[in-house]
């Protein structure tokens, strides 16, 4: 048993602290302030995070078969250590830097873990150097991605998708989107399938751009799909309506993607919690004790509390990505690594503000921003309340008819 | 649910194991070890237990101990071995003596807790079972006849939440020699280890207590106010007051942290018979299982001998409430798994308003955070046992275990008898006594250690 970050993943962690410090810390309120502006700054990055973008997508590819070449590890039947914890801990430490701005990097969408999740070799081939962005919620389907009304109609030998999707990540920036359309409504879950739909596609169209409460440095897109028409090899898994498992497919994407949102708060509320004892301690109201006691001071009690949180929700996403890597189901951590992470991250960085008073809530300090980022960390990728739901129906062996 | 079991390799030890197995029948405590089923790591604890025995026997007879061989230097264990990769699963043989002491708090402690707790004492037999399980045999060193090679801190953060998951209070009074064990092993001097150890090791339970709280509010332990005093004779003479030492009815040797002015705390060893030593027993809100109690010395008088570690000893104070701390984290996680483990069926079983009120979101919710608080505690324990284990202060580790698991640990308590409703304030269910039980993890200090 061994709960430290590996040694042998400290250059790529290091890497990342070292873009968050002096690539993102820099631009950060320039790019809160110029809201919608794109980032050029992060262009020379991309090819740098290639490496770490490779890594995170070759464990998502093969995150039930443990075949990445290691071969030492295979051999000793050892755990492995691969791309699923790369990418939380590097992920840990560029939302250190601004979450808005790793939420923006090229060639890091959310989409890029669907496709190398359920892509064929041949989506991979042509979408793996791509940014790819995901569009799931519509106007009128939140948490409930089941009731997605977005259409895709099978064409001869193309799809046609029509519907309206909003809150897009990256939609504009992105090179494609993967959508997620039903072929049928009156078929449910089972039906909904998604689609790679790449920019420029007659009939898509970003409609909007969000302004927002956090992130602002990542653009949120609303896309309308009219009669929008994308060749059939466009579509991720299977066309066939599958009731037992196809919404489980696309509902597997998830068991990926939402230990790196965790990893995402828990990043933002790091950088919250070090800037927060900085000020306190600067103003000589910490001791250095590294042992708390009853007696601390109200400061010092705090801080430790929101620490022990923030250790766990660390500790959860780690052990959520370690089993992904290692080709065990981790559903379950996910969402409790997503759940505890996301309320976390909040909690840390709205006290932060207030601990430090008007330094924390003026736009002197970034604190103010942590504590407008975090906010969202706790409602995508499945709100902190669909993650309760989840969770609960597992422990409690119920469907989502009994415990609605 | 929220425990990941390691996956199944071959079980190596096991086979090593089988083999001699038909030798150790006529050791103590294996017709105990097959009736509880602790064929793995019971095993190999006998194993050891009975290779060491026979060695102790043989060296016995050339007069002269494998221990003093070491030229009357103390024998101490050895960092663990670093690990490079990140990995939270327990190793086989943890896994194994994991599961047996599940069996064994299942089938023994469980069943005994009520009664326990309501005697404000540990059924002797129960603490005799338990020296069954070899608990000692895996901390003290090889060179002293015990079967640890490394210091194994998580092995021990594993069986105190199993046991704990059975119950805390008899957990408490299992345990709590083993914080004596633990600090002769780590700063005893050569005589005094020789002295003390080896009765851990026979057939008969030795009760035993480390005494390191003082009954005042917001107590902090690096700092205790219970002193002692160099006499004429070259002894020392003790003041101050200690609280809440388990087995305070029963020991027969206390381990006492008391202030040396101009050195600093050290600990003491003292026989139950010591004069100037009072003894009250003092029932408290929960661990009456474990029989607490208070200590007050009035000028009590013990030889130089009593220092643990003598003139030159490296004791460290801060090492021993961080063990502690991870230890009472690891019961709170045991203690708090219990409570989940009852209030699903429960939960799942217990009909309003026509269906079973699990399926409201205002009940649901309160279990799926017992299970993610839980998850989140536990791997805060494993991580400040398995750095400790190490070799590396822990300070800020177990100090983070300790406050979630106070904290969280609480809510679980509380949480659980809400979920019970009324039902959950009677003692027909034990979410009562857990409750009362997990209050203490806020307040402990010492007593037990990883």
């Amino acid at each position: 048993m061994n709960l430290e970050n590996p040694k042998k993943l400290r250059p790529i962690v290091e890497q990342a602290r070292l873009v968050a410090e002096n690539v993102f810390r820099p631009i950060s309120r320039k790019y809160d302030n110029a809201e919608h502006a794109y980032p050029k700054e992060l262009d020379m990055l991309a090819a740098l995070l290639d490496g770490m973008n490779e890594g995170g997508a070759r464990a998502s590819a093969n995150h039930l078969n443990r075949d990445d070449g290691d071969a030492d590890a295979q051999a000793q039947k050892a755990t492995r250590n691969g791309g699923n914890l790369t990418g939380v801990l590097g992920m840990m430490e560029l939302c250190w830097g601004d979450c808005g701005l790793a939420l923006t990097i090229p060639r890091q969408g959310l989409g890029n873990a669907a496709v190398s999740a359920v892509g064929t070799p041949e989506q991979k081939a042509r979408f793996g150097k791509a940014w790819v962005a995901m569009a799931i919620t519509e106007p009128s389907a939140g948490s409930d991605s089941a009731a997605i009304r977005t259409s895709a109609q099978r064409d001869g030998e193309e799809w046609v998708l029509n519907g309206e999707k909003i809150f897009v990540t990256a939609g504009e920036r992105a090179d494609a989107v993967v959508v997620w359309a039903t072929l049928d409504p009156s078929l449910g879950r089972a039906a909904i399938k998604s689609f790679l739909v790449p920019k420029g596609t007659p009939g898509m169209k970003v409609a909007r751009l969000e302004k927002k409460l956090g992130i602002r440095a990542s653009d949120t897109a609303t896309l309308v799909f009219e009669d929008c028409r994308i060749p059939k090899e466009n579509i991720l898994g299977s066309p066939e309506i599958d009731t037992a498992k196809s919404f489980a497919g696309v509902m597997k994407t998830f068991d990926n993607t939402r230990p790196i949102v965790a990893a995402m708060a828990v990043g933002v509320a790091r950088a919250a919690l070090d800037r927060a004892r900085e000020i306190l301690g600067r103003a000589g109201l910490l001791t250095r004790e590294s042992r708390v006691f009853t007696a601390a001071s109200v400061a010092e009690s705090e801080l430790h509390r929101l620490e022990a949180e923030l250790e766990a929700a660390r500790l959860l996403t780690m052990k959520a990505a370690w089993m992904a890597d290692n080709g065990i189901p981790n559903s379950l951590e996910a969402s409790m690594a997503k759940a505890k992470a996301g309320r976390v991250a909040n909690e840390i960085t709205l006290r932060a503000v207030e601990l430090c008073g008007t330094s924390g809530y003026a736009e002197g300090e970034l604190l103010e921003k942590w504590a407008r980022d975090s906010k969202i960390l706790d409602i995508f990728e499945g709100t902190q309340q669909i993650q309760m739901l989840i969770i609960a129906r597992r422990l409690l062996g119920k469907s989502s008819a009994e415990l609605r | 649910m929220a425990e990941v079991t390691a996956r199944k390799k071959s079980s190596t030890f096991e086979r090593v194991a089988r083999g001699p197995l038909r030798l150790l029948t006529q050791f103590g405590g294996a017709d105990f070890a097959e009736r509880w089923r602790l064929r793995g790591p019971a095993t190999k604890v006998l194993y050891h237990g009975a290779k060491t025995g026979m060695r102790a026997a043989t060296t016995a007879v050339n007069g002269m101990t494998k221990a003093s061989r070491l030229f009357g230097q103390p024998a101490r264990l050895a960092p663990a071995p670093e690990s490079a990769l990140f990995d939270p699963t327990p190793t086989e043989e943890q896994t194994l003596i994991r599961d047996s002491m599940r069996r064994f708090a299942d089938e023994v402690l469980r069943p005994a807790a009520y009664a326990a707790d309501e005697a404000t004492r540990s059924p002797r037999e129960i603490l005799e079972q338990s020296q069954g399980l070899g608990l000692a045999q895996l901390a003290i060193p090889e060179a002293l006849g015990g079967m640890a090679e490394v210091r194994s801190h998580v092995a021990a953060a594993l069986i105190t939440e199993q046991l704990a998951r059975g119950d805390m209070g008899l957990a408490t009074a299992i345990l709590a020699p083993l914080a004596v064990v633990h600090a002769l092993v780590d700063w005893g001097t050569a005589e005094q280890q020789q002295q003390h150890l080896p009765a851990f090791l026979g057939d008969t339970f030795v009760p035993a207590a480390m005494a390191l709280i003082e009954p005042r509010p917001l107590f902090d332990p690096m700092h205790p106010r219970a002193g002692a005093v160099r006499t004429d004779d070259g002894g020392w003479s003790l003041h101050g007051e200690k609280s809440l030492v388990p087995l305070a009815q029963s020991a027969t040797l206390f381990a006492v942290v008391a202030d040396v002015r101009g050195r600093g705390p050290q600990i003491f060893l003292l026989e139950r018979k010591t004069p100037g030593l009072e003894i009250e027993l003092e029932p408290a809100m929960g661990l009456r299982a474990a029989g607490t109690g208070r200590l007050k010395f009035n000028g009590a008088r013990v030889s130089a001998g009593a220092l643990l570690g003598g003139e030159e000893g490296r004791f460290d104070l801060g090492a021993l409430v961080d063990r502690a701390r991870v230890a009472w984290g690891a019961m709170a996680v045991g203690t708090c798994q219990a409570v989940l483990d009852y209030v699903i069926p429960y939960c799942n079983e217990r009909q309003a308003f026509g269906e079973p009120v699990s399926n409201r979101q205002s009940v649901a919710f309160l279990i799926a955070d017992m299970a993610i608080e839980i998850e989140g505690m536990r791997l805060l324990v494993h991580r400040a046992a398995s750095l400790c284990e190490r070799g590396g202060s822990i300070a800020r580790e177990a100090s983070l275990a300790r406050t979630q698991c106070a904290s969280k640990g609480m809510k679980i308590g509380t949480d659980g008898v809400q979920l019970l409703g009324g039902h959950g304030f009677v003692k027909e269910h034990p979410v009562e006594r857990w409750y009362r039980d997990l209050r203490a993890i806020g307040i402990v200090e010492g007593a037990l250690s990883v």
